[in-house]
């Protein structure tokens, strides 16, 4: 009993180095949608392009909804490759975040446009019921509109591979393919 | 001296500018603002309240928290909305809900077993080192202090 009582410090050390290597190997920037696995927020807004747009009109096929801007540098960085994931023919709405409407479009005009649709939401409002703490941010919507993740940050080819195509196999329902 | 007084002055417009300026209808809604910008945490800057960060979302949400509190939203509502959006992780302080029982019950629950270990450890080497007197002991205790009133 005594010679098993020599063996605590080792556990006690074990247990630690357990911890610490979970603990500090997690990303402390993650932070998961608290809208995970619920439906997108009811809205009413308008599109970049002067027409009308609420919650339902996304739902049919999976999508994406990127949160963007103009003030933002980093969009500006992601925008060839939503181009290009528009190419092969991932939905993606737009959710213009607390922007200027005409600097918008003149973005869209000179960078082109992956969006299907872009809501405008230049007070944030349904940026807060989003959960958006910042842009660019992603939202992956399946069918009926539930969020099934949010990407904070650009998204990019090794965030496509490692982040949502994963997420896309998962919903079961047929992507289709690059 | 003046150049530097002249140097502040230059620089509190600007101080002054950074301060959003709110109306409360009574103390107990400035004292509820002031106490839910320091306990809920702005989403993206991680280390900072509401009430610290610069962030334009830290700036929306002060606006939000500001309005839900013109709307005369409870406490609880206020907490709902924020974490309905935000996640538990704009807590600062979590609740008190089974998944954070063992995150408010620990640092009691270290308390209870350390002192179980410090009273074993006690009670063990005060087993080894019995600080009461034989009969023999005390006889010859008693016969030096008799001495020492002697003298």
């Amino acid at each position: 009993m005594s010679r098993l009582r020599l063996f605590i410090p080792l556990l006690v050390f074990a247990g630690l180095a357990a911890l610490f290597w979970k603990g500090l190997s997690l990303d402390p920037n993650y932070m998961p949608s608290a809208l995970a696995n619920r439906p997108l927020p009811a809205f009413t807004a308008e599109t970049l392009d002067g027409g009308a747009i609420r919650d339902t009109d996304l739902h049919g096929a999976p999508a994406l909804l990127n949160v963007w801007a103009t003030w933002c540098p980093t969009c500006a960085a992601e925008h060839a490759y939503l181009n290009e994931l528009a190419r092969r023919g991932v939905r993606i709405y737009g959710l213009n975040y607390k922007d200027d409407l005409q600097a918008a479009r003149r973005w869209i005009q000179s960078k082109g446009d992956p969006y299907i649709a872009n809501i405008l939401d230049p007070a944030g409002r349904l940026g807060l019921d989003l959960g958006v703490t910042g842009a660019p941010e992603t939202y992956l919507l399946d069918a009926e509109g539930v969020i099934h993740l949010r990407h904070q940050g650009p998204v990019d080819e090794r965030v496509w591979r490692t982040v949502f195509e994963p997420a896309l196999a998962g919903m079961g329902s047929g992507r289709r393919a690059p | 001296m003046r150049w530097l007084v002249l140097w502040m002055l230059l620089f509190c417009p600007v101080v002054l500018g950074g301060i959003e300026a709110r109306e409360f209808a009574s103390a107990d809604e400035q004292e509820r603002y002031l106490r839910f910008t320091a306990e809920l945490r702005c989403p993206k800057c991680q280390n900072q309240n509401l009430a610290d960060s610069n962030a334009p979302i830290a700036t929306d949400l002060r606006e939000q928290l500001y309005r839900l509190l013109r709307e005369g939203r409870s406490d609880d509502e206020i907490v709902d909305f924020m974490v309905t959006r935000y996640g538990e992780y704009v807590l600062y302080k979590p609740r008190i809900e089974p998944r954070t029982w063992l995150l408010w019950g620990g640092p009691f629950l270290m308390l209870a077993a350390g002192m179980v270990v410090a009273v074993s450890i006690l009670r063990r080497a005060r087993a080894r080192h019995p600080t009461g007197l034989s009969d023999e002991e005390r006889t010859r205790l008693a016969r030096i202090l008799g001495d020492e009133s002697l003298r």
